[in-house]
């Protein structure tokens, strides 16, 4: 993975040194709230509701032990023992304390970590394919573009103040793993006789205003790549509007002027772009590239597996993905016990983590959107001991992509935007459908909760997705239907009046309890909800 | 009636009014009645709390309960970690939180 340079390095501790200065000003007196607050925005300190939260950048999700270790260190030393993995592959500390943030920065710039720019209005961390460089599927590795990315839009003089955040995702596979068309620039990498580029998407997004990023260009030489994406930031910058909170994502500009406008002006700035040279050398390029390269597998690895223990089994079916190479496996870790907090890990469980991927994954972790962690390089004859280890520190939930395995956001438990909490609802419904038979007989469910239309639990792109609202000071919870934020991409649909939290417990069972009756073949239940359409479901829901 | 509350600038941890300070725990809280925007003022000038404000509160036998719902769960704690709210070890102290 990528190692920062003596530039990285001495810009991130140069901003550690410049936010202690901010805070000690903050303390004594020196500064309002109103002057201090995008400061330390810029820094990714948030005041929550009941503390300051902290959101740690992990670029492209990808870690390795060393920094896994010092994550568990910082919930310790300055959390409360835990931390919290988010749908941007980050993770957040819920109860940090302003006097003890520019120590704790300084521990993190210390194994090439930071919280700069994840917040505001500026370019957020680069999201990707948690399976990048282990994927059967993926066309080449997509991190090293991601890594481009991230060092291009890292303090981007242009793009600190843009209208509104903006968040990027690379893929390089087919499958979408990333939900890539619904970032405000989605990059798949493709090859088109042999020569590499990718395929753009501009303006696709959640939050009150769920849109589907349309293609704006089938193929940008991977040379150009960089210039390209300049020009749709500019083109944003230049005409996205900055007098309306909710008009100001560059998805509502690609909406009112269309793609084909958008796409005009894009390329008009892109032939202006081209004689600035943003473009990298080759030769960094190949700098960057050489971090990515594949670890030195065991190429006489075995394939064969032990499947005598049953409950190793199921979790083998379940959680471990193909690699690209023989002999190996990718590993799913859910953060999903039932009844546990969706993307809540324990300090110690942070360890085990780290540790297992120093021992058995060539050092190498990822984090997901959907809130679990990967271990992306297993020897296949080493998972029966990374499972045990797993189990042995409660990690070894077999849910993958099952109605349990639930994304949702901190909701009215933490987060001050909130409406309703998201967490307890996750909590029920993985309760209620405990049971890992039943759970496996419905199959791939992608349940995702928000607790308010800032859609941070990514509710629209659940195949069924719950929103939390306020009605007159009550919690109220909307059930939408059909959404995905995989290949094929679609936007739920609110299914009709909402329901209090044990309600929409029983709604979703409903729900599945038709799916079943109604699935033909091998039909997920987003399949047979987009065959069969809305009605049966909600016949049954509503009576 | 009115109460006052903010986050304490260094901890972030919640606080309330008690009428010459501010408290962690909500029962302390006083009722500020027309005098908040004043109080708030004074306060903001003092620089001690984050982003005060004034909000409803209902009198109860055990001390000023938030009217609203995201102030009684700032007023305890997290309802999914009881063990991280200001009473872990009283398993009923979020009984009037929902």
């Amino acid at each position: 993975m990528y190692k920062y340079d003596n530039y990285d390095q001495a810009i991130v501790d140069a901003r550690v040194e410049e936010f202690r200065d901010q805070v000690k000003r903050r303390l004594a007196g020196d500064m309002t709230e109103d002057q201090f607050k995008p400061l330390r925005l810029m820094n990714g300190l948030y005041l929550q509701l009941h503390a300051y939260m902290l959101r740690v950048a992990v670029p492209y999700g990808t870690l390795d032990s060393r920094q896994m270790h010092v994550l568990a260190h910082i919930a310790r030393k300055y959390d409360r023992g835990y931390g919290h993995f988010t749908t941007r592959q980050n993770i957040q500390y819920n109860w940090i304390k302003l006097e003890e943030c520019a120590d704790l920065l300084t521990e993190l710039a210390a194994v090439e970590m930071h919280a700069i720019q994840t917040s505001g209005n500026c370019i957020r961390n680069i999201s990707s394919d948690q399976y990048a460089g282990a994927a059967a599927d993926e066309v080449v590795d997509p991190r090293p573009w991601a890594e481009l990315l991230r060092q291009w839009s890292t303090f981007h003089p242009e793009f600190s103040y843009l209208p509104r955040k903006f968040k990027i995702a690379v893929i390089a596979s087919p499958e979408d793993r990333a939900a890539m068309r619904l970032h405000d620039i989605g990059i798949e990498l493709v090859k088109q006789d042999g020569v590499l580029g990718g395929r753009v998407f501009v303006g696709g997004g959640m939050g009150r205003t769920p849109m589907i990023a349309p293609e704006i260009n089938p193929f940008v030489r991977a040379e150009d790549l960089l210039s390209y994406i300049e020009a749709c930031l500019r083109v944003y910058n230049r005409y996205g509007r900055r007098d309306n909170i909710y008009k100001a994502r560059i998805k509502i500009l690609v909406h009112e002027i269309g793609a084909d406008e958008y796409r005009r002006q894009v390329v008009e700035e892109f032939a202006h772009v081209k004689t600035l040279g943003i473009d990298p050398p080759l030769a960094e390029f190949d700098r960057i590239s050489a971090f990515f390269a594949p670890p030195a597998f065991d190429i006489n690895a075995s394939d064969e597996i032990d499947r005598n223990d049953p409950d190793f089994a199921v979790w083998l079916d379940q959680n471990v993905k193909p690699h690209k190479q023989p002999g190996y496996a990718i590993v799913n870790i859910s953060l999903k016990p039932v009844g546990g907090i969706p993307g809540d890990a324990s300090a110690d469980q942070i360890d085990v983590m780290a540790d297992l991927a120093k021992d058995y994954s060539f050092d190498e972790l990822r984090v997901t959107h959907a809130q679990n962690i990967v271990l992306p390089h297993v020897a296949k004859r080493d998972l029966y001991t990374v499972w045990q280890k797993l189990n042995d520190a409660e990690l070894a939930n077999a849910n993958l992509d099952l109605i349990s395995d639930i994304i949702a956001c901190p909701g009215l438990d933490y987060c001050s935007l909130a409406n309703a909490r998201s967490i307890p609802v996750a909590q029920k419904i993985a309760t209620r459908f405990a049971d890992m038979d039943r759970q496996r007989d419905l199959g791939e469910l992608k349940l995702k909760i928000s607790g308010c239309i800032n859609a941070c639990g990514h509710h629209h792109a659940g195949h069924i997705g719950i929103l939390g609202v306020d009605r007159k000071g009550v919690e109220n919870y909307q059930l939408t239907f059909g959404g995905s934020g995989a290949e094929d991409v679609s936007i739920g649909k609110i299914i009709g009046p909402g329901f209090d939290e044990d309600g929409v417990v029983d709604a979703v069972e409903k729900a599945t309890e038709v799916y079943k009756t109604l699935r033909e073949g091998d039909e997920r239940f987003i399949d047979t909800y987009r065959r069969v359409g809305l009605e049966p479901f909600k016949e049954a829901i509503y009576g | 009636m009115k109460i006052l509350t903010g986050n304490d600038l260094g901890s972030g941890a919640v606080t309330w009014w008690t009428g010459n300070d501010w408290s962690i725990h909500v029962e302390d809280a006083a009722d500020v009645g027309e005098h908040g925007e004043s109080i708030l003022a004074a306060e903001e000038g003092a620089r001690r709390v984050n982003a005060p404000y004034i909000i409803d509160a209902v009198a109860t036998p055990e001390g000023p309960r938030p009217a609203h719902i995201k102030d009684r769960v700032r007023a305890l704690g997290p309802t999914v970690r009881p063990d991280l709210t200001l009473k872990p070890a009283d398993p009923t102290a979020g009984e009037w939180v929902i």
